[in-house]
């Protein structure tokens, strides 16, 4: 941990305004990415996960998303001081991003080629047609078959495969050091999600870039990522390796997500451990744990004050007052003999 | 076999959706969304479905409930063929055929209560008094867990959970013997996922209901049913017992899809069988068998003929049916269970 990291988030608060209140929906969030590593952020909806990647980019819907503190040091600068025109060059220049939507995400009146060249004319000094022909060899390198076809093709045409194909080659246009992920599969099948989540890594090995890859699930965080955090209403419950977080849970709620998700070997129609009640909402967080109300362990301190962020061992942290004596975790069998 | 009558049985059904185009809208293809599909329910069962986006899955469903008219075949439910019963004909046997919904948001009225909402399955089928339907509105709310002033509410009050509680009370409203589950935990989060899952395993036994269980979780599939049949392209390439189709898939589609599955645990190990290419569309499937473009072991056979689906029996499992040309070793590629215990 001496080297610095490549991206890291200081107690972040961002909130939203509405009729003169600010719901907050990230609060104190904290994490470190390592150069050419990837961190995954898991949780529920409404947990500020997607909240925390637009933050970075700074791209909070205008005008009433605002970043009430917090730093985020991305390559040593701060991106939440940073001027319009700063933040021009890291958005899709040393951060690229891609969305959950593909669709959405692609303007549909404009070509495949259109699209991905205004990146690389925006960032870097290249004529049209230097910049054509860099795009076809984008288009090929994440997989695209007949790139030089595609390319003149409109996003409609493509399946929702290959559209999110096109957004990651729009994404690694420029070379970025990170690349952030907001559920880059969750509108996939499975089948295409496994084939896209198999060329992020293999460009992260060619390209040497970090991912904070944003999702829901927790397999693809359990198959993809080297370290995690898991948000549970807008704070960060626990951190750390994703070994650690599946065989060493030490938050309640990171143990109820994993008993709560059916497995391959789960016994067939038998009742599963669910995490009772629901996630409180923004203007309603109890003081103390935002937890306290679903969680089997709580108890009268638990409401008082907030539990502090606790190492538990070296890059592994929990927030609960409790952690040293829940019970031992039992390890789901992993699935291989 | 000595097994009771089916509730369902689905024979050689087909739904196909005329592609209009041209100025005049005129027909210019057809997209076989279900292109011949059989199979059997049987009471108390649950029999899951399971495919990618465009198989045909939620269709099929539709298409039984009889929510869209099917273009050819039958569907018996306890001996009455559906498929070609007029309007009149088809509502008594409706309230014993129910279906529940991906998105509760969207298949709830918004501006009816759910006091509304749940009597009104009653008002149609002229059950009842006024006061009577309360009090099962009451009962209803009690067995999916939801408060009975719940009743008196909006469903925009309540989160995606509790709105797919009142989607599955007003499903078990008539007291149906067979539900149609679209997808009914696809849109809830984990934590919530589970709570359902569990609220439908207690009423399938309380109640001895029949499931068909649509959706594309090949997890969730596995947890819920007794037999799991997959679709691909508007056809069941495989159809088995659930236990079975995971230990010894011999369709090379389910195998793609079982090996796809990212598993919540970092030292499985990753045997990636990844299906190359995207999921061809059936409005002009490719010819032969509709998975060969994307199969590793696809031969000259394969491009030429379509497989029907064909009984493999074996002394393991009395009922396992592929479509494929091949009797592909179990060794070929190992599944991601590792070796059978």
């Amino acid at each position: 941990m001496s080297e610095a990291p490549l991206l890291e988030v200081r107690d972040l608060a961002v909130g939203f305004e509405s009729g003169g209140t600010v719901a907050r929906a990230v609060d104190g969030v904290s994490f470190r990415v390592a150069r050419g590593k990837t961190l995954g952020i898991v949780g529920e909806s409404g947990c500020g996960k997607s909240v925390t990647a637009f933050s970075i980019m700074r791209l909070l819907p205008q005008p009433h998303g605002k970043i009430l503190g917090g730093q985020i040091l991305f390559e040593g600068k701060d991106l939440v001081q940073a001027s319009e025109a700063e933040l021009h060059r890291v958005r899709g220049g040393r951060i690229g991003m891609v969305f959950q939507e593909p669709l959405s995400a692609l303007n549909p009146v404009q070509t495949i080629g259109r699209q991905v060249t205004e990146a690389l004319l925006l960032h870097k000094p290249l004529t049209k047609e230097a910049a054509w022909a860099e795009a076809i060899t984008l288009l090929d390198k994440v997989g695209i078959p007949s790139p030089e076809v595609r390319i003149k093709e409109y996003p409609h045409q493509l399946s929702g495969g290959m559209r999110q194909r096109v957004v990651i080659a729009m994404a690694l246009s420029c070379n970025p050091s990170l690349l952030i992920a907001d559920e880059p599969t969750t509108a996939l099948d499975v089948t295409i999600q496994a084939q896209i989540l198999e060329l992020m890594l293999s460009l992260q090995r060619d390209l040497g870039m970090a991912i904070v890859l944003i999702t829901h699930d927790l397999g693809v965080i359990a198959q993809v990522c080297d370290e995690a955090v898991v948000m549970y209403a807008g704070q960060v419950a626990e951190y750390g390796s994703v070994e650690a977080l599946f065989h060493r849970p030490a938050h309640p709620y990171t143990r109820g997500l994993l008993a709560s998700i059916p497995r391959l070997t789960t016994p067939r129609k038998s009742r599963l451990p669910t995490i009772e009640g629901a996630v409180p909402g923004l203007n309603e967080m109890p003081a103390g744990c935002r937890y306290q109300n679903r969680c089997p362990y709580a108890e009268a301190r638990c409401a008082v004050a907030p539990p502090p962020l606790e190492t538990v061992a070296e890059g592994h942290a929990v927030s609960c007052f409790r952690w040293r004596e829940l019970p031992e975790f039992k390890p789901v069998t992993p699935a291989s003999a | 076999m000595s097994s009771p009558a089916p509730i369902l049985e689905v024979r050689d059904l087909k739904t196909h959706f005329p592609v209009r185009g041209g100025i005049w809208l005129r027909s210019v293809a057809t997209c076989k969304a279900v292109d011949g599909v059989s199979f059997q329910l049987l009471p108390g069962e649950t029999l899951g479905l399971v495919g990618e986006s465009g198989c045909g899955k939620s269709t099929l469903g539709k298409s039984i409930v009889r929510l869209l008219s099917p273009t050819a075949g039958s569907i018996r439910f306890e001996g009455v063929d559906l498929a070609t019963l007029g309007r009149k004909k088809l509502k008594p046997i409706r309230r014993h055929l129910q279906m529940i919904f991906q998105d509760p948001a969207e298949s709830l009225n918004a501006r009816h209560t759910v006091g509304q909402i749940l009597e009104e399955p009653f008002i149609i089928h002229g059950i009842g008094s006024a006061e009577e339907r309360r009090a099962s509105v009451d009962t209803l709310l009690d067995k999916v867990g939801l408060p009975r002033a719940a009743a008196h509410r909006y469903p925009f009050e309540f989160s995606g959970g509790q709105r797919q509680r009142i989607g599955i009370a007003r499903a078990l409203a008539l007291q149906p013997r067979l539900i149609i589950c679209d997808e009914p935990v696809s849109a809830l989060d984990v934590s919530i996922q589970s709570q359902v899952l569990n609220l439908l395993l207690d009423l399938q036994r309380e109640f001895h209901l029949s499931y068909l269980f649509i959706t594309h979780n090949l997890a969730v599939v596995k947890h819920v049913s007794d037999r799991i049949a997959v679709m691909y392209l508007g056809r069941i390439v495989e159809l088995s017992d659930a236990e079975e189709l995971y230990a010894r898939p011999r369709h090379p589609y389910t195998r793609a899809l079982i090996a796809a599955i990212p598993e919540p645990e970092p030292s499985a190990t990753r045997t990636r069988f990844i299906a190359t290419g995207d999921l061809p569309s059936p409005i002009n499937p490719p010819p032969g068998c509709p998975f060969h473009p994307r199969c590793p072991h696809a031969t000259e056979l394969c491009k030429r003929e379509a497989p029907p689906l064909r009984e493999t029996s074996s002394a393991t499992s009395p009922s396992h049916a592929v479509a494929c040309h091949y009797d592909l070793l179990p060794a070929a590629i190992p599944s991601p269970l590792g070796a059978p215990r």
